[in-house]
């Protein structure tokens, strides 16, 4: 009985307590960059798409609502020729992210995804794609690898050795 | 036979095992990771990388022990070792580590990603932080050609594509090059893989060195790929294959191991042939002709039917049949029309060879072998036939089998088979006796003890004249020259001193070969040999149609109001064109099964369009007699539908009773087994749709499958029901058994810690061995009817060069004289131009030279080739390119006239 009453009276005192809503959606809150919100595709210092089209964030994603076909432009490079996210399944865990390798999918602070029509949570390449490089700066995956694709010649890569000669005598 | 075990220690347990393998596939085959590279099963080891290390003891009071490569230590009784000894852990990821050295970053973008064997192998050693801070070493690519792409920066030097290209499969123009950190893997120059086994480098290679360049063309993960336990339909020897799917249309076919066929192995034609399935010149949709004159028309499936049943009601309906379509669907079509009215669909030629190969086969002479019976033959002579061209993978087959004789020696002073470069040194040119009688240099002819080059009547006669000097109770042959009677001899000595001694023939020889070879055949067996015979059919399913019965093209008459039932035939790659036009245009209704459009395709009435292979289920007969059976990759979109349910449809618009009651496949196959009892063991063999695993069925997919609930999500947001598969016991969805299925059931080969193709290592006994639970497929033809047999006497007449012309023998290719390969589109590039062979004296006679195009006309037929000088082409004759697109057919041999365009 005692109890009751004392909730009753700490309940009731609550009422000359700060306010702690937000006047949301006019003020919005402040959400760290890490936070895991609406998913974007970004590109490389270059101004092109970072993504390689390489399906790991497909096979990391728990709910699979990730899904991708791999391409090619006349230098080789491999890109995404469509990459489609169902935000109707996502559960925005952070595992795509995590799996890339390119730096390419982020997550970011954007949770507003609320649509009247579950078909309009179904975004394409040109929903994701945006025009910077997101949280990471500055690394470009095709710099690092080995392979040739239009970015940098072999042998020329970040870490690379020039290219063997084979008809040469001395090593 | 009964091997004794032996007892080996391995950490502690005793385990019993076979003797004469070596240590690392002992350890798999007991269940152990061990990580190698080297090695690969049907290489052998040469202990190259390092990596398979283990421990080995002296003795039980031995406690330090010393590192041994597993793969160069043989099983042998008493031995003490361990797999997870400390040291030898530490050693195996130094080593992997150091290889991981130069390697490049490139997974995200390397195909191999997902199924690569350095990933598995990094993985499996613990080696997962990169220490090595200096730059890496790098190489320029080559460009391969359109089947194979080359990215040299990811080679580990293991040596196993030098190993299978040049030793395994006697390629010439893929090398090493370089030496000590350089070492470079890649021809002296840029160019086209010539090897005609090429494909198999994307398989053996461990790394992404060399991959798959149609996959990557579409490229998708082995993860994602919807995938199927399928055959090969490019040629009679029924490789198995796994074929995959994404996205709804065809990515790759791979290779899926089956011990007594094509082991880890497949041929160009059929690793690359499957692009046909994606072609634009697929029929899609029904297509009708509202009349003779007009052009066919794309309707819907309800538009076509009014037209279908006037035409079937017709009193005359005559039905073909086609090699290239299961039994089934050929089943299907004798019900259709009539057993009294199924044509077999080609030629009488090849009506009567095919016939006749299956007497011979069925007679008790000779035993119809496995390729893994042809790899154990000890003597071999192989009569009018480019094997390499018609049936490749018996041609690597019999390459495999004359290394016998080395073995033989090698085993004689204790050096095991697997022990590769030991054996191979041993028998620099040692081969076991090869003879080959062909009129044209073959690939093979390199590791031939003596050739003999002449047309299908002197081979025939030289096979004759074997057969008289094996027994003597076989017709002697006349008039022989003293050389060939020498020659005669001798490989009628090298057959009777073989153990297992084997005849190969096939489609580029005639009756009197298969005749001639009949003879040796029974003459072997009456000194108590057991011989083999091989038959190179043309097609996937000529052995199997040719146990169907059915009638030849020559008996076919033609009433005015005929409706003719082609199915998945081209007919004008069958006969000569001039009698194809003068049949369609006599009956009165064609209707055409078929997948992609042709010659006869586009002359049909009522065209239906038909699954391919990887759209379909069916049951195929290779040429060795065995039954295997091809499952839906993916399900057949409407209106394309499985040849056999589009001719159900029919026969239930004629209104027979199979109409309604064949529903399933099984229902088919149930109804197949009453016609034709000796099917009764395929269908005892193959387990049917309601074929479950601890309640499941077969996933098709694997658990990594991805983007299950955005694939679609285009189309529409709410997931579909994935599409149920009632027709056989496979799923067409990741949920289902993900274990070891049945062996003609597994669709894909993967094991935790195992995603590249060496995981089909786990579906089997022991590497390189039989799978568990038996190799797939079925043997039909057994070789127990002791019927009393003679011998056949008609020996022909010695070939003359004739006035009139030349004499005009067929050149199959192996790609380009198939029809549906020749629609892929990385293969359409390889295929050559029409040529002709001629030897250089007849170039002159002629007054023509090596690259001429020239007119060539057999019986009206006229072609244009290109002149190809050959020394090898006997006098007075000529090779002609078979059946190559855009050429007519021609039925050879015959003779032909040149004359200067
Ligand atoms: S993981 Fe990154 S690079 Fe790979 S497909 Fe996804 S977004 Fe593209
Ligand atoms: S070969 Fe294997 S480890 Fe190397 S880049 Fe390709 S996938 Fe990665
Ligand atoms: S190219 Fe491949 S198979 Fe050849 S040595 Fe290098 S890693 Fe081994
Ligand atoms: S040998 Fe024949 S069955 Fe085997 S892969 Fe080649 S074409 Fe296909
Ligand atoms: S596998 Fe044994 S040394 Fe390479």
């Amino acid at each position: 009985m005692f109890s009751i009453l004392r909730s009753i009276w700490l309940t009731f005192l609550h009422a000359f307590h700060k306010r702690e809503t937000v006047g949301y959606p006019e003020k919005k809150p402040y959400l760290p960059p890490r936070y895991r919100g609406r998913i974007v595709l970004t590109r490389d210092s270059e101004g092109n798409e970072r993504c390689v089209a390489c399906n790991l964030c497909a096979a990391a994603c728990p709910v699979d609502c990730i899904s991708l076909q791999a391409t090619e432009d006349e230098n080789g490079r491999r890109y995404p020729e469509f990459f489609r996210i169902n935000f109707s399944r996502c559960i925005f865990c952070g595992l795509c992210e995590e799996a890339c390798p390119t730096y390419a999918i982020q997550l970011t602070p954007d949770f507003e995804l609320g649509e009247y029509d579950r078909q309009s949570m179904v975004y394409e390449k040109e929903h994701l794609l945006i025009s910077g490089e997101g949280k990471y700066h500055g690394y470009n995956f095709y710099k690092n690898a080995g392979v040739d694709m239009g970015v940098k010649a072999k042998g020329e890569g970040e870490n690379e050795e020039p290219t063997v000669d084979l008809k040469s005598l001395l090593k | 036979m009964e091997v004794a075990m032996v007892k080996i220690q391995i950490d502690g347990t005793i385990y019993e095992v076979k003797p004469g393998k070596n240590l690392l596939e002992t350890c798999l085959s007991l269940g152990f990771d061990i990580p190698y590279f080297c090695f690969h099963p049907s290489l052998g080891s040469v202990g190259a990388c390092r990596l398979c290390a283990v421990k080995k003891y002296a003795n039980s009071n031995d406690k330090t022990g010393r590192i041994v490569m597993s793969c160069m230590e043989p099983a042998v009784d008493g031995l003490i070792i361990s797999v997870k000894d400390p040291e030898v852990k530490a050693f195996r990821a130094s080593i992997l580590e150091s290889l991981m050295a130069n390697h490049p970053h490139d997974c995200p973008v390397c195909d191999e990603g997902g199924e690569c064997h350095l990933q598995d192998m990094t993985v499996m050693t613990g080696h997962n932080y990169r220490r090595f801070d200096f730059k890496k070493r790098t190489h320029k690519n080559q460009n391969l050609g359109p089947f194979i792409h080359h990215e040299m920066n990811r080679c580990i030097q293991c040596y196993r594509c030098v190993r299978f290209y040049r030793d395994y499969a006697g390629g010439k123009d893929l090398n090493v090059f370089g030496s000590a950190n350089n070492v470079y893997f890649g021809r002296h120059e840029e160019g086209t893989l010539e090897s005609e086994f090429s494909g198999n480098l994307a398989e053996i290679c461990p790394t992404g060195v060399f991959t798959d360049k149609t996959l990557k063309k579409h490229f998708t993960r082995k993860w994602d790929l919807t995938n199927a336990p399928s055959i090969c339909v490019h040629c009679s020897v029924g490789c198995n294959t796994i074929a995959s799917e994404r996205y709804g249309s065809l990515r790759r076919v791979v290779n899926r191991y089956n011990g007594d066929v094509n082991g880890y192995l497949l041929c160009d034609r059929g690793r690359f042939g499957y692009e046909f399935v994606n072609s634009t010149k697929r029929i899609k949709n029904p297509q009708l002709r509202q009349s003779k004159e007009s052009a066919l028309e794309v309707k819907e499936v309800s538009e076509i039917i009014p037209k279908l049943s006037e035409a079937l009601k017709s009193k005359n309906i005559v039905g073909f049949g086609s090699p290239r379509a299961s039994l089934e669907a050929n089943f299907a079509l004798s019900k259709l029309v009539g057993a009294e009215n199924f044509y077999h669909g080609i030629s009488d030629k090849e009506y009567h060879f095919t016939k006749l190969c299956l007497q011979i086969l069925t007679s008790g002479a000779v035993h119809s072998p496995s390729l893994k019976e042809v790899e154990k033959a000890n003597a071999i002579f192989i009569l009018g036939e480019d094997v390499t061209n018609t049936a490749p993978m018996l041609a690597l087959a019999i390459r495999q089998a004359t290394r016998n004789k080395s073995i033989e020696k090698a085993e004689k002073i204790g050096i095991p088979k697997w022990n590769d470069a030991a054996v191979r040194e041993l028998a620099q040119n040692i081969h076991s006796p090869l003879f080959i009688a062909s009129p044209y240099f073959t690939k093979l002819d390199e590791l031939a003890e003596t050739t003999y080059r002449a047309t299908s009547e002197d081979i025939a006669r030289l096979g004759f004249a074997v057969a008289s000097y094996i027994s003597n109770d076989a017709p002697s042959v006349d008039n022989l020259n003293i050389d060939i009677q020498n020659q005669a001899k001798r490989i009628a000595d090298a057959l009777k001193q073989s153990k297992n001694p084997l005849i190969v023939i096939g489609v580029q020889g005639n009756e009197d070969i298969a005749h001639a070879t009949a003879n040796i055949a029974l003459a072997l067996k009456s000194i108590d040999k057991k011989p083999s015979l091989s038959i190179a059919l043309p097609e996937s399913n000529s052995m199997g149609l040719g146990i169907m019965e059915g009638k030849p093209f020559g008996e076919l008459k033609i009433e005015n109001d005929t409706t003719l039932v082609i199915l998945e035939n081209d007919l004008y790659r069958r006969v000569e064109k001039s009698l194809v036009d003068n049949l369609l245009e006599k009956c009165q209704n064609i209707i055409v099964l078929d997948q992609l459009m042709n010659e006869t395709s586009s002359k049909a009435d009522i065209l239906i369009p038909t699954g391919t292979f990887a759209e379909s289920e069916g049951t195929l007969v290779n040429n060795e007699g065995r039954a295997q059976r091809y499952y839906n990759v993916y399900p057949a979109i409407e209106p394309i539908r499985e040849s056999w349910r589009w001719i159900a449809e029919l026969i239930r618009i004629q209104g027979k009773p199979e109409g309604n009651s064949w529903q399933k496949f099984d229902d088919v196959v149930n109804s197949m087994v009453v016609s034709y009892p000796i099917f009764s063991k395929i269908k005892e063999y193959l387990p049917n749709a309601d074929f479950r695993m601890f309640n499941e069925k077969i996933s098709r997919q694997t658990m990594r499958f991805s983007g299950r609930t955005a694939m679609n999500a285009n189309i529409s947001v709410h997931e579909q029901k994935p599409p149920q598969d009632a027709d056989s016991p496979l799923a067409f969805s990741m949920e289902g058994y993900q274990g070891v299925p049945p062996s003609s059931l597994t669709p894909f080969h993967w094991a935790p810690g195992w995603n590249s193709n060496q995981a089909a290592n786990k579906y089997m006994v022991e590497p390189n061995g039989e799978l568990k639970g038996g190799n797939p497929g079925i043997r039909l033809i057994e070789n127990t009817t002791d019927q009393q047999q003679s011998y056949y006497k008609n020996i022909p007449q010695p070939f003359k060069p004739r006035n009139e012309g030349l004499f005009i023998v067929p050149v199959h290719q192996i790609f380009g004289s198939e029809e549906l390969s020749s629609n892929g589109e990385a293969l359409s590039s390889r295929i050559p131009e029409p040529f002709i062979k001629i030897n250089l004296k007849e170039a002159t006679r002629y007054s023509i030279r090596s690259n001429d195009t020239v007119h060539l006309t057999v019986e009206n037929i006229d072609v244009l080739v290109k002149v190809e000088i050959d020394a090898s082409i006997p006098d007075g004759v000529a090779g002609l390119s078979f059946n190559l697109p855009g050429m007519p057919f021609i039925s050879l041999p015959k003779i032909g006239v040149i004359k200067k365009s």
